[in-house]
């Protein structure tokens, strides 16, 4: 049974669910919480649910916002050589912050892992490498705490989690010196997850046509509270923002169902995708590859496919 | 001594010249084709990166590449478009006879410039009447106190709507026939020149190609490369460079028209099976793999010629005509596998077929390229 | 400025990746290999910073196998000084990485400005060395940043977050940057850059010349394995107008019952 750190982000009383996964992953072992920054009562509860034995909220000057040095430095005081795993969820914060604390411990760390499991106190991980192509087995070893970080969606939320006891606890830190803090943040066009972390996509390809004809996709994501994304022939076209762009040269996703629309499925498209768990291709070519990759393969005209989906979805939802 | 391995530098070109050809030509290549328009911005943009003009030396303000080098920019260029890369390839066209036979103070006047910013030079010598009988041609370049007088007609000029400069092939005394020819550099924006409208070709139709008249052009008399009479031999010449460089646009035309193919046979399913699983597809990609090879390794022999400063005619010809026959094969073949998708707009194969005809006919077709052969062999027996 | 700029040579995306046979790391025999795509956007970002800091300099740092140096002469023809290689075997980990370029750093003799490096490579998608460099060197950093300004040594970045939404820091020279796509258009290395690339200096150290060792590795890979196929899909035909309703009422029950993802 292994000392187990989870870094987790909370906005007020909500906590980011690859949290929970990983909480649920975790069972078995001595797990403790750090969030550093404010959160809400809810947090605690929703965390001990999930099997947090202590949660610990560290605050201190400088903390009220994100900064690579100051939450390295509060943490690295507080896991000091109380832990042997630190997790997190491979969020932009942490993905941002762990190799950062990982260094001041000289530890290892094992990227955006989509599975782990432990043999006794021996951390062994999955991962997709060159944007999913393979997947290799993933080990830590020299100094400890080794840090993991977890692809969110990738584990899942357990089905009948173990509770913890959750004893919440408020943490004096210290941020130390920070050279690079955040002057203010402008808000993205959308205020929808970002395509890395959503449990639903709608995407776009080159039979859009036109960057109004988002709209349609963005109708359908409504309901359906996903989150839109393109592929590189519709970013190319200037159909959509690169920010938008699934693939090997844009964002390797896994949500939970993908709706490709108009998309063909080219390789480098097929490589961002590929390990959605649901995938729903609409295009008018019987013999697009997408079709290959698909679960459920609906061979029509987006323009009148997804329109009749948002309808249908909006009665069960 | 013999090598098939590119140097760094030639490797990098490589690389170079086929990420501009995949990033900047070919998503635009069939937008230009359809609207039949010179693409200036794509063009602008490959003479800023030093991808045109290679065959001017060091010493007029070129980079200084070998004839090879300059095979593998050509065939990195027409795998992104071959209308485009007829563009570029005129250019070197038209200065070759400058390259070849200018004195040294026509080189720095003619060629500096074209290191300067982008330029655009035509070569006419096809008329009306005179393909490939080019010996009979009929445009007159007479002697006028300190000028030469031009008056003539000149046909299928390749850049001739954008010409700065263009190199003129006539005759000073027809009755010399081959001996009577000169080649005059003119100034685009001479008085007398009369341009045709733009013709509506099958290919290469991004590229500009018209008639040009020329009606009483005045040329000062320092502008005949070498002396007069020298054109014939300048011409020809020329046409030991310029052929393994056509040659070389047709492998890399075939080289992309192959690749697409081997990427849809992987892609599409036909009985249950990808096109590349059954034999008969299999064949085909394998012709052109050998096919292909085969012409490039005749285009870097003949350059290889040009290199050690021993241009072989024979060899030359060989290349084009070899690679002009392989090309139109292998699209015609690309096209095939692709099947109805193939004949249609969608996929790129239809626009390569068309592009690939015209290999056979420009720069000498591929009958004369067999008749240049024939002599060469039958003039050692 | 001393400017700094961290490269890796990557498989081109169209590649085909395999696991080599003892699944110890992917197949690499036959590997077109490139720039990191990323790392264009640093050295690009580099070449504008030099442009607007006259006497600076761009060195351009690799550490990687030594039987392909594209990766570092591509840079030296797009504009770079000079370059170093720091000769490694092809899948060293994230901590080695960093540390070969700490070292390479230091080992150069100039204190760096500021070092730029793509927001993660795309072979092993660890996106750890940046951050793990700038520690090593008690330097702040930003990463995946999407937009770049800097007036006498002193740099707003913009971070890209979830959602599209920009993180606006400012930061004082010097620091290490990590670059997105969208922060500017890499340019082309010239046909004339390419001639001139061959005669710039290119050093090249050993792993312990720059102070690495085997017992630095943290992070081992093995059972390198291709991705399991899912099972064929089910497919449905609403082509024609007649039965699009009933196909798409029938998609959205099998995702609610069967898929159960709604």
């Amino acid at each position: 049974m292994a000392n187990v750190l989870v870094f987790a982000e909370a906005n007020g009383d909500t906590v980011k669910s690859v949290t929970f996964e990983i909480l649920g992953k975790l069972s078995g072992h001595s797990v403790d919480v750090a969030i550093v920054g404010d959160m809400g009562s809810n947090a605690v509860a929703d965390l001990a649910k999930f099997g947090a034995a202590n949660v610990h909220n560290l605050k201190g000057a400088d903390l009220d916002k994100y900064s690579p040095e100051g939450y390295g430095n509060a943490l690295k005081e507080f896991i000091g050589s109380n832990y042997d795993y630190v997790f997190a969820g491979a969020t932009s914060l942490a993905k941002d912050l762990m190799p950062r604390v990982a260094g001041m411990f000289d530890a290892g760390m094992a990227s955006e892992v989509t599975n782990f499991n432990f043999d006794g106190d021996n951390f062994a991980g999955t991962r997709p490498l060159f944007a999913g192509k393979v997947l290799a087995k993933v080990e830590l070893s020299g100094p400890k705490p080794h840090f993991v970080t977890v692809r969110p969606n990738a584990l899942g939320l357990p089905e009948n989690p173990t509770a913890g006891a959750g004893t919440s606890n408020e943490v004096a830190a210290n941020a130390g010196e920070i050279k690079a803090a955040i002057r203010e943040i402008i808000k993205g066009a959308s205020e929808k997850l970002d395509l890395t972390e959503a449990n639903i996509i709608v995407s776009g390809g080159r039979a859009m046509k036109s960057a109004e004809n988002f709209k349609v996709l963005e109708e359908l994501a409504e309901v359906l509270g996903a989150t839109v994304g393109a592929s590189r022939a519709a970013v190319d076209s200037g159909y959509a923002a690169h920010s938008m762009q699934v693939g090997q040269t844009g964002k390797t996703v896994s949500p939970s169902l993908y709706i490709a629309c108009g998309i063909s499925g080219a390789i480098q498209h097929l490589a961002g995708m590929r390990t959605s768990k649901v995938i729903v291709a609409i295009n008018t070519d019987p013999d697009a590859p997408i079709f290959t990759k698909a679960d459920y393969g609906i061979v029509g005209d987006l323009f009148t496919v997804v329109p009749l989906l948002k309808e249908e979805f909006s009665k069960i939802l | 001594m013999i090598s098939f391995e590119l140097s760094t530098e030639q490797k990098e070109i490589h690389e170079m010249a086929m990420k501009f050809a995949k990033n900047e030509m070919m998503p635009k290549a069939m937008e230009y084709d359809e609207k039949a328009e010179m693409p200036m911005s794509i063009l602008q943009k490959a003479w800023e990166l030093g991808l045109v003009n290679t065959c001017i030396p060091a010493e007029y303000g070129g980079a200084g590449f070998t004839t090879q080098d300059a095979m593998i920019i050509t065939e990195a260029l027409a795998y992104g478009c071959l209308g485009m890369n007829t563009a570029i390839m005129a250019n070197d066209l038209a200065l070759l006879p400058i390259v070849i036979g200018g004195s040294e103070d026509q080189k720095k006047k003619f060629l500096t410039p074209f290191t300067e910013s982008y330029k655009i030079a035509a070569f006419c010598l096809t008329e009306p009447g005179n393909g490939s009988d080019a010996a009979g041609i009929k445009t007159t370049i007479k002697e006028d106190g300190e000028d030469f007088i031009v008056n003539g007609n000149k046909m299928w000029i390749t850049n001739a709507g954008y010409a700065d400069l263009f190199v003129v092939y006539g005759t000073y005394d027809a009755s010399l026939k081959h001996k009577g020819i000169t080649a005059i550099v003119i100034d685009g924006k001479a008085a007398g020149i009369e341009l045709g409208e733009k013709e509506n070709k099958m290919g290469h139709r991004c590229s500009d190609t018209r008639a040009v008249t020329f009606n009483n052009v005045r040329v000062p008399k320092e502008n005949i490369l070498g002396n007069v009479g020298e054109g014939w031999k300048i011409a020809m010449k020329t046409l030991n460079h310029s052929r393994p460089m056509v040659a070389s646009s047709a492998v890399g035309g075939a080289q992309c028209a192959m690749d697409h193919a081997v990427k849809y046979a992987g892609e599409r399913i036909q009985f249950g099976v990808p096109l590349a699983k059954h034999q008969a597809i299999q064949m085909m990609i394998a012709d052109m793999g050998i096919e292909i090879e085969a012409a490039r390794l005749l285009v870097q022999k003949a350059a290889w010629y040009l290199d050690q400063d021993k241009p072989n005619p024979e060899v030359s010809s060989y290349s084009k005509a070899k690679a002009a026959d392989m090309f139109m094969d292998v699209a015609s073949d690309a096209v095939q596998i692709f099947g109805g998708y193939g004949y249609s707009k969608e996929y790129p194969v239809e626009k390569i077929m068309r592009d690939a005809k015209l290999i056979q006919i420009y720069e000498g077709t591929s009958q004369i390229q067999r008749l240049v052969i024939a002599k060469e062999i039958f003039s050692r027996s | 400025m001393n400017i700094f700029v961290c490269i890796k040579q990557v498989p081109d995306t169209e590649t085909k990746i395999t696991p080599n046979g003892d699944g110890s790391y992917i197949e690499t025999s036959s590997i077109k290999w490139i720039m990191n795509p990323y790392d264009e956007f640093a050295v690009e970002q580099a070449l504008l910073t030099k442009a607007a800091n006259s006497g600076s300099t761009v060195t351009v740092v690799r550490v990687g196998g030594v039987k392909d140096t594209e990766a570092l002469r591509t840079a030296l023809a797009m504009g770079a000084d000079d370059a170093i290689l720091v000769e490694s075997g092809d899948n060293l980990d994230s901590y080695m990485t960093a540390k070969a370029l700490k070292g390479a750093i230091e080992k150069s003799g100039n204190t760096p400005d500021v070092i730029y490096t793509g927001k993660q490579a795309i072979d092993d998608d660890c996106l750890q060395v940046p951050q793990l460099l700038a520690q090593m060197l008690g330097l702040p950093s930003v990463s995946v940043v999407v937009e770049c300004s800097e007036e006498g040594g002193k740099f707003t970045l913009k971070r890209e977050v979830e959602g599209g939404a920009l993180e606006v820091y400012d930061v004082s020279s010097p620091a290490v940057i990590a670059c997105n796509k969208g922060l500017n258009t890499p340019r082309y290395a010239s046909l004339p850059g390419i001639m001139k690339a061959k005669r710039k200096p290119l050093a090249q150290h050993s792993l312990s010349d720059v102070g690495v060792a085997d017992s630095d590795a943290r992070v081992k890979y093995s059972n390198f394995q291709l991705p399991p196929e899912k099972p064929a899909g089910k497919s449905f035909d609403a082509m024609d107008e007649g039965n699009q309703a009933s196909v798409v009422s029938e998609v959205v029950k099998l995702l609610r019952e069967e898929a159960k993802v709604i």
